[in-house]
C-alpha cells in the first residue's frame, strides 16, 4: 500500500520520535577540561577532589589519565563501569557480546526500555550521558573465540588514552571460559587485572588481584570458592542454572572498584583476594603467590622475570611449604596478616579458612576417570580423511 | 558423580594425548585428528549399541562445530541442531555445547542455547585435561542433559514432534 518513499519518510519520523524519547538531545552537561576542587553545586568532581584535601588521595585528578577495560557488562560489570564513570575515569573500554534482557532487571543499572540492545551499546550511551568527560569504547564480541581473542589482546595492549596498554583490566564475566581467556591474554601481555565473581547461588562472591608473576594467576589453582555454609544437599539445582541478587553484585562491584581506585591512585592497600559470604557476612582476605608449576607457560615466565627483579615491597615473601592444615577448622572471622604461618591446601596457595578450591586436580597424570578406553593411536589417515569419514557416518 | 551407564560409555571412548588449542598451529592439527578419531570411535560404539544419537562436523580450522543430535521419546525421534566454538582456552576449558533451537525454552541454559552442565562436569573435565575431548563432552555433558531435559520439555509441550526430522540423513 505504501511506496518506498512513504516508508522512508515514516522511518525518519519514527527515528526522530525515538531520539526525542531517548533524550538524545546531547549530553546534559558540557565537557570539563580540568577537574576542579571548587565546592559549588555545578562541579561534579568537588566531592571526589575533596579526597585530596582530606589527605586520602594525593593526586585524584590523575584518574583522568587512567584507562580501564571492563570485560563483561552484566550485573557486576555495569555497576563497575558506572562507578568508574562517576569517579571521572579517563577511558573505559567495554567488552560483552550479550543483549539486555528483561530477565536482567533484578540487577542494577540497565532499564527495561533497553531490552534488546547490546549491553555494551546500552551501557555506553547511559554512561556517556552521566559523564561526558569519559572516553568510552564499546566492543560487542565474544573474546574466547580465535578471531576475537587477538582483537581483544590488541585492544588491551594499545587501548589507553596514549595508545599504550590499559592501566587495568577488570574481569566481570560470568563463566570460567572467559576468565581463562582473560588470564591467558593478561599473562601474555604482562597486564595487571582484577578477577571478580559472584557464585551461582548468589550468596557469595570474590575479587582477586592478578599481577602476572607476582600474584597467583587464575590458572595457578582451581577456582577458589568462599564457604557459604550451605549444606550442598539442601541446595536445589533442578530447573535453574543460576540465581542472582543485586545486593551481592553491587557489593562485589563496590569492592572491585574500591581496589581499582586504590591501585590506580596509589592509596591504601590493594587486596590480593577478598571473599564475601553473604549468609554470614564473612570477608576473608589473603595474599596469593603464583604456582611455580602453573599450567600457563606465560605465568611461569612472568614469575621467573619477577624473581629476577630486586624486591621492592616486603609484601611478597615466597615460601614453599606443604602442610595441609586444612582439616575442618571452624572458620571464624579473622583478619589475616601476611606474615601468618602458611596453611597450604593447593601446594602454593596460602588459603585462609573459609576459602577452598572448587575441586582438586591430580598432580600426576594418572588415573583419569575413564582409564580403560586407552589412548587414541596415531592415525594413518590425514585430517581431511578423518573429517570425511566422520561426515559420511 | 557419573552413573554406571555413562561411566561404561566413557570408558570405551579413546583418550586424547595432545594438549593443544586452536592457537597452537601444528599441534592443533594433531589434536584435531585425535578429536576426530575419538569421535568416530564413539559414534561407531553408539551405532553398535543401537544408540546412535548425534552427528558432528567442523569447519577446516576445527574451531567451529555444528551438527545434529536427537533423542527418542515414546518411539518418536526429536532432533536438534547442535553447535559450538572451540575457545582459545581449549582444552583447559571444555567446549560450551549449544542447542540454539531451545534457547529461551528452558532455565537449564545460558544465553545462546548453551546447555547448563552439572556441578560435576567441570571438575571432571579439569581432572582429565588434556585427555578428554569433544566426544567426552558429548557423552558426559550433552547426553545426560538431553536425557533429563528433553522428556520434561516434551511433557510441558515446549518441544513438539516434527514429522520431517525423521528422514533427515
Amino acid at each position: 500500500m505504501s511506496t518506498v518513499e512513504e516508508l522512508q519518510k515514516r522511518v525518519k519520523e519514527l527515528e526522530a520520535q525515538l531520539a526525542s524519547v531517548q533524550g538524545n538531545a546531547g549530553p546534559a552537561r558540557q565537557k570539563i577540561d580540568v577537574m576542579s576542587s571548587e565546592v559549588v553545586d555545578s562541579n561534579p568532581y568537588s566531592r571526589l577532589m575533596a579526597l585530596k584535601r582530606m589527605g586520602i588521595v594525593d593526586n585524584y585528578e590523575k584518574i583522568r589519565e587512567m584507562s580501564v577495560a571492563v570485560v563483561g557488562v552484566g550485573g557486576v560489570g555495569s555497576v563497575t563501569a558506572e562507578m568508574l564513570t562517576r569517579c571521572g575515569i579517563g577511558k573505559l573500554i567495554l567488552f560483552d557480546y550479550d543483549k539486555v534482557e528483561l530477565a536482567n532487571m533484578n540487577r542494577l543499572f540497565f532499564q527495561p526500555h533497553q531490552a534488546g540492545l547490546s549491553k555494551v551499546d546500552a551501557a555506553a550511551s547511559t554512561l556517556q550521558n552521566i559523564n561526558p568527560d569519559v572516553t568510552i569504547d564499546a566492543y560487542n564480541y565474544n573474546i574466547t573465540t580465535v578471531e576475537n581473542f587477538q582483537k581483544f589482546c590488541d585492544t588491551i595492549r594499545t587501548g589507553s588514552l596514549t595508545g599504550g596498554p590499559v592501566n587495568l583490566v577488570l574481569s566481570c564475566v560470568d563463566n570460567f571460559e572467559a576468565r581463562m581467556a582473560i588470564n591467558t591474554a593478561c599473562n601474555e601481555l604482562n597486564q595487571k587485572w582484577f578477577e571478580s565473581g559472584v557464585s551461582e547461588n548468589a550468596v557469595s562472591g570474590h575479587i582477586q588481584f592478578i599481577a602476572p608473576g607476582q600474584t597467583a594467576c587464575f590458572a595457578c589453582a582451581p577456582p577458589l570458592v568462599v564457604a557459604s555454609k550451605i549444606d550442598e544437599k539442601t541446595l536445589k539445582r533442578e530447573g535453574v542454572c543460576a540465581a542472582s541478587l543485586p545486593t551481592t553484585m553491587g557489593i562485589v562491584a563496590g569492592f572491585l572498584v574500591q581496589n581499582t581506585l586504590k591501585y590506580l591512585l596509589e592509596f591504601g592497600t590493594v587486596t590480593h583476594y577478598l571473599g564475601y559470604s553473604a549468609l554470614t557476612d564473612f570477608f576473608p582476605i589473603m595474599a596469593l603467590k603464583p604456582n611455580p608449576q602453573c599450567e600457563d607457560m606465560y605465568c611461569r615466565l612472568r614469575r621467573e622475570e619477577h624473581n629476577l627483579r630486586p624486591v621492592v615491597e616486603v609484601a611478597t615473601e615466597v615460601t614453599e611449604d606443604s602442610a595441609p592444615v586444612h582439616a575442618d577448622n571452624e572458620w571464624g572471622i579473622s583478619l589475616v596478616d601476611e606474615n601468618t604461618p602458611e596453611d597450604d591446601d593447593c601446594s602454593h596457595l596460602k588459603l585462609v579458612d573459609g576459602v577452598q578450591v572448587a575441586y582438586s586436580v591430580p598432580v600426576d597424570n594418572s588415573t583419569p576417570e575413564s582409564s580403560t578406553g586407552g589412548a587414541v593411536a596415531a592415525s594413518e589417515l590425514s585430517l581431511e580423511e578423518l573429517m570425511q569419514q566422520m561426515k559420511s557416518m | 558423580m557419573v552413573d554406571e551407564g555413562t561411566r561404561k560409555t566413557l570408558s570405551s571412548i579413546p583418550l586424547l594425548q595432545t594438549k593443544a588449542g586452536p592457537r597452537d598451529k601444528e599441534l592443533w592439527t594433531t589434536r584435531l585428528k585425535e578429536e576426530y578419531q575419538a569421535l568416530i570411535k564413539y559414534v561407531q560404539n553408539n551405532k553398535a549399541a543401537d544408540n546412535d544419537w548425534f552427528r558432528l562436523e567442523s569447519d577446516k580450522t576445527g574451531t567451529k562445530w555444528f551438527g545434529k543430535c536427537w533423542y527418542v521419546h515414546n518411539l518418536l525421534k526429536y532432533e536438534f541442531d547442535l553447535e559450538f566454538d572451540i575457545p582459545i582456552t581449549y582444552p583447559t576449558t571444555a567446549p560450551e555445547l549449544a542447542l540454539p533451537g531451545l534457547d529461551g525454552k528452558t532455565a537449564k541454559m545460558y544465553r545462546g542455547g548453551k546447555i547448563c552442565l552439572t556441578d560435576h562436569f567441570k571438575p571432571l573435565w579439569a581432572r582429565n585435561v588434556p585427555r578428554f575431548g569433544i566426544a567426552h563432552a558429548m557423552a558426559l555433558g550433552l547426553g545426560p542433559w538431553l536425557a533429563v531435559e528433553i522428556p520434561e520439555l516434551i511433557e510441558k509441550g515446549v518441544v513438539t514432534y516434527q514429522e520431517k526430522s525423521e528422514e533427515a540423513k
